[in-house]
């Protein structure tokens, strides 16, 4: 491993270390996923005004837009672990790409369900195959031929290799999926929140999204750190630090 | 109308809003569901698989050492 990669990262990757950081930091990051939830649902539900041309049906802004932005954030952080997987063959690598998934897939589908049922009201349709849905709709499948490339091969590691290989190949979507509102002419609003310039938003609209879209990057956290536990112990099933854990948990 | 009625009418979009929220739920807590049961497998399986390897060990030991050993003359 190059030396320029600091010893406590190094010992990070091992499995029975970041087992042990993961169960420590998995409470920390559902507390606080549960409450910015909680203050972002109230700002977004309770204190914010109606929106004057959409009304009450805006408010599904508040979950539709942090789970449409966790869709693309998990597709990076499972396409750059299973680069990593690839050329390093490190086994947590591939374990968090592989458990970024089913995680990414759940948030891509309410993207999906909850733009659909703020279409029908605004646009008079539950579903219209433009260029942001579309590229959306592609990026469920992506998750999804992930997942069962993952579970078609009897060995696990293999298995992992082969979908790791297709999350690379799918990264070209992400970015069509950001910028398709300005390339094609579409029914879907363009952006109104910007990292680099002016935000179209109001501040008593933009902090119960901004509370919110923390509230999803911790649930992440906490989900990934579960889910890759549980692999971990039962892809180094046979090892003493395995058993221990085994034996006291009975 | 309480202003609890006109919180959960929506302004006459409820048929639209709560059902998405209702849907972010949902999916969420199946995906944290999920996990916790397979966790318990998991360490069901290993369990039992440190159990077949400890009786299969005594077992080992067992046919090495004869059940009756002679005893050595005196």
């Amino acid at each position: 491993m190059a030396s320029w990669i600091p010893l406590w990262l190094h010992k990070l990757g091992s499995p029975p270390t970041f087992y042990r950081f993961a169960g420590t930091l998995r409470p920390w990051m559902l507390a606080l996923a549960l409450l910015f939830g909680l203050i972002g649902l109230y700002g977004g539900l309770v204190l914010a005004p109606p929106d004057y041309q959409q009304g009450d049906a805006y408010r599904i802004i508040f979950i539709h837009v942090p789970s449409a932005w966790m869709s693309m954030f998990i597709y990076g952080v499972m396409g750059m672990a299973a680069f990593i997987a690839l050329v390093w063959r490190i086994k947590l690598a591939e374990v968090v790409a592989m458990e970024s998934a089913p995680i990414g897939a759940a948030f891509t589908f309410i993207t999906l369900v909850t733009g659909s049922l703020w279409g029908k009201p605004m646009w008079g349709t539950w579903w219209t195959w433009d260029a942001r849905l579309t590229s959306e709709l592609v990026l469920l499948f992506l998750y999804l031929g992930v997942i069962g490339l993952y579970h078609a091969f009897e060995d696990r590691r293999q298995g992992a290799r082969a979908a790791a290989f297709l999350a690379i190949i799918g990264i070209i979507n992400v970015p069509i999926v950001h910028f398709s509102v300005n390339w094609w002419n579409t029914l879907h609003q363009g952006s109104t929140v910007n990292l680099f310039g002016p935000s179209s938003i109001v501040w008593a609209m933009l902090w119960p999204l901004l509370c919110m879209t923390l509230a999803t990057k911790f649930y992440y956290a906490a989900s990934l750190f579960r889910r890759v536990r549980t692999d971990l112990l039962a892809l180094e099933g046979g090892k003493d630090w395995v058993r221990k854990i085994a034996e006291s948990e009975a | 109308m309480s202003s609890l009625q006109t919180f959960l009418a929506m302004g006459g979009y409820a048929a639209y809003v709560w059902p998405a929220y209702a849907v972010f739920f949902a999916v969420l807590i199946a995906d944290s569901v999920a996990p916790r049961l397979r966790r318990r497998r998991v360490l069901r399986e290993l369990r039992a698989r440190l159990v077949r390897q400890s009786t299969r060990q005594n077992q080992a030991r067992q046919s090495r050492e004869p059940a009756h050993p002679t005893s050595s003359p005196p």
